[in-house]
């Protein structure tokens, strides 16, 4: 082993003194985003959301025939089960109606990403306001605050008994079918989910002993909840948000099955497309197999994103 | 006038039950009537066991609890009856150090943001330059370098930490810093680091302290006065060189006993009160003194239906006991608990004098149940001769008293069988008892 002479001992230590003075601290958002990048998890699961994103962004200006056009109604007989399957010209084939399956993917996809997307903000948004406001009533309100979220929390209670198909058929009822009811009805059930973690949380941090500082410091309440407890609580719910884009996706998909989706066949989406393959599965199950598989894929990539984001952002997860 | 008083402060925890509409079935007497008075410049060191009510006592006074009965008097203002608002403003006068160095830093703020919180809420400074200012004028204060600014609290070390947490205390510009076991949380090194730290801010910035402590010698290092605590309420209260000379009330007496001495000649001869049973829950306080189910001179009559109040017993030494001076002139005996030595392991300079190894069962190793002390050694045979050699000090093993002190009972001779009994520290005592069985044969 090399003995390191004086001189470079000294080097040595004034390289480590500059490192450690330049060095700018790391938030713990920006360790855990350090983490995230270093899982394979995140990695794979990243890589299915962007080109599920990409698709859905770009794959209308992609796809090489119109979703709707029933360019081959002549060639396509289910009647009689006779079906086009893959060919050149139609890489996934054609459906019952004698439209290109890889088209209607490609626009369809768009649809799906929407679904998912609004109908998880909408749980968030509305789960994150009650949250906070019962949150914060809890921890900061003395005993009215309590009462308060008491009956914030019963309320969410029993929307938590509220089954999203019955929600979504009522919401259909009242509003017609459509791809919006779908939205709602979906969002809506994520909503009690996204309040009662938030709360939770919060309710955890609430006895911190910074937060005992603050309110030590004279810092106002309104600033305590905002600047203190609230980007503490938000790790299992941004986990959630991700984990919820996958369960949205399928719940959107299982509704639009049932018939309660967008009833325009213009409009191709997953869900929708499963539904129709299904009347037509014994003599072409690939046509169930492609919105099958793309449902999959995607909701396969938000978990794992959720799941590596779960453990990023809290190691002590990490068995 | 003092700085700071606090006059018959109370904070009683209702304890509900009920699912629909909460029932108030009784409280929990945290603090039960605490009077004292904090100068100006001065350092107030306040102890007691876990649970008395020390730490609810210190965060009543900034009113992070609420203050069920009493006044707390900071400079001719009653922080008791100020509404909300006026409250949060007044705490700019009054801050606090806690115990949790690292707990107690929001982690998701760097240490800039921490430390301009409070001024922020108390508009100091005109934008975030003139901040950024004060805080590195600070932060060169409490020892710290100004490249910690742009850091997070999870990067620094606990001593570093704690330093921040003063730091946040200084930058309000208090007159008076409430601190919450302030260090220990920390390494033995960097506590004394942290205290003298505590103190050259005191005589350069003329702070006043009211210490929360548990560690009597902290205490004693950095107060002026000291206030003993016992279930919610002061037992004693006297200047610290008073106290730890001469503690009259019985609590402070076992409480001071427990303290090893630095000095193995003294340490020899330390005795030690023992007293029986547990701290009684804050939730039914016992009637009368609240000391008289644990106090070893404990009178019949007087202490269980009078609850005894602190009195002056001269040279402004207060305590809350009846007989303190019957105790303090020997004229009451225990009747209850017992004085025992505090060293009873027999390592020795002389081991034919020493208190003998009684050996615990190697089979029983918690050395909790009484019998196990009596029993004769089985598989430890070294250290029998020294155990027959002294018979009265055998027979101490055999009062059920002592049920509960593990330390009385010696470790058995080997080294499996002391780490299984209650006390760490005594993993090395087996090696020792050796030598000393050793040394005996070679006599």
């Amino acid at each position: 082993m090399a003995v390191a002479t004086k001189s470079e001992k000294i080097q040595r230590l004034a390289e480590l003194t500059a490192v450690s003075e330049t060095s700018t601290g790391a938030s713990l958002w920006r360790e855990a985003f350090r983490r995230l990048k270093s899982s394979k998890m995140a990695i794979v699961g990243a890589v299915i959301i962007v080109a599920f994103v990409l698709v859905a962004v770009v794959g209308p200006f992609l796809a090489p025939y119109s979703p709707s056009a029933q360019t081959w109604r002549n060639e396509v007989f289910p009647n009689q089960g006779k079906f086009v399957g893959a060919r050149d010209g139609n890489w996934f084939g054609l459906d019952h109606l004698g439209r290109d399956l890889f088209s209607r993917m490609l626009v369809g996809a768009r649809q799906t990403l929407l679904v998912g997307i609004v109908a998880t903000l909408i749980g968030l948004v509305a789960g994150f306001l009650i949250g906070i406001v019962s949150g914060a009533a809890a921890t900061l309100g003395g005993d009215t605050g309590r009462r308060v979220d008491s009956v914030i929390m019963r309320f969410i209670d029993m929307m938590l008994a509220l089954p999203s198909l019955l929600l979504a058929v009522s919401i259909a009822a009242v509003m017609g079918q459509s791809l919006t009811t779908v939205m709602i009805a979906v969002g809506v059930v994520q909503v009690p989910v996204f309040a009662r973690l938030l709360r939770g949380s919060m309710l955890a941090q609430g006895n911190a002993d910074y937060v005992l500082a603050a309110q030590s410091l004279g810092v106002r309440k309104r600033r305590i909840v905002l600047s203190q407890i609230l980007p503490n609580s938000l790790s299992p719910v941004i986990v959630q948000a991700t984990l919820s884009l996958a369960t949205a996706i399928i719940e959107a998909a299982a509704l639009s099955y049932l018939g309660l989706g967008n009833p325009d066949p213009a409009i191709p989406e997953w869900g929708v497309m499963l539904a129709q393959a299904q009347r037509f599965f014994s003599y072409a199950p690939a046509m169930a197999v492609y919105p099958a598989v793309g449902i999959i894929i995607t909701a396969l990539g938000f978990t794992l994103l959720g799941e590596a984001m779960r453990e990023a952002l809290d190691p002590k997860l990490r068995g | 006038m003092s700085l700071l008083e606090l006059d018959g402060v109370k904070v009683h925890f209702p304890i509900k039950k009920g699912v629909l509409v909460d029932r108030t079935v009784g409280h929990v007497y945290a603090v039960d009537g605490v009077s004292l008075k904090v100068e100006a410049g001065e350092t107030y060191g306040l102890v007691g066991e876990s649970g008395c009510g020390k730490t609810t006592l210190g965060r009543s006074v900034l009113r992070l609890v609420d203050i069920t009965e009493g006044s707390v008097v900071l400079d001719g203002t009653d922080l008791a009856k100020l509404p909300g608002e006026e409250m949060r403003r007044f705490r700019r006068r009054l801050q606090m150090v806690f115990q949790d160095p690292l707990g107690s830093l929001n982690p998701r703020q760097n240490i800039e943001s921490i430390l301009s919180e409070g001024m922020i809420a108390h508009g100091i400074g005109k934008d975030q330059e003139e901040r950024r200012e004060k805080i590195k004028a600070i932060l060169d204060k409490v020892g710290l370098p100004s490249n910690a600014l742009a850091r997070y609290p999870h990067e620094f070390s606990g001593g570093q930490r704690q330093r921040i947490g003063i730091a946040r205390a200084l930058v309000l510009e208090p007159d008076v810093i409430i601190c919450d076991e302030p260090v220990s949380a920390l390494d033995v090194s960097v506590q004394a680091q942290v205290i003298n730290l505590l103190e050259e801010l005191q005589q350069e910035l003329g702070l006043t302290y009211l210490v929360i402590a548990h560690d009597l010698a902290v205490v004693r290092h950095i107060s002026d006065t000291i206030g003993v605590m016992y279930l919610g309420s002061l037992v004693e209260e006297a200047p610290s060189d008073a106290l730890y000379a001469e503690p009259k009330h019985p609590y402070t007496k076992a409480l001071m006993s427990a303290v090893p001495v630095p000095d193995p000649e003294v340490e020899d001869k330390r005795e030690r009160i023992l007293l029986t049973g547990d701290l009684p829950s804050p939730a039914n306080p016992p009637s009368g003194c609240r000391f008289h189910t644990r106090c070893p001179w404990a009178q019949a009559e007087r202490c269980a239906t009078e609850r005894p109040q602190l009195r002056d017993v001269g040279g402004g030494h207060r305590v809350a006991c009846h007989y303190a001076e019957d105790i303090a002139s020997g004229k009451l005996s225990l009747n209850q608990g017992e004085i025992v030595s505090a060293t009873r392991e027999g390592v020795d300079d002389n081991p034919e004098t020493d208190t003998p190894a009684e050996d615990t069962p190697a089979e029983d190793a918690p050395a909790k149940v009484p019998a196990q002390a009596e029993k004769p050694a089985k598989d430890a045979p070294v250290a029998e001769a020294d155990k027959a050699s002294d018979a009265d000090k055998a027979s101490e093993a055999e009062k059920p008293a002592k049920a509960d002190k593990p330390a009385q009972a010696e470790k058995p001779a080997d080294g499996d069988k002391a780490s299984e009994a209650e006390k760490p520290a005594k993993a090395e005592k087996p090696a020792e008892a050796e030598k000393v069985t050793k040394a005996d044969e070679a006599v």
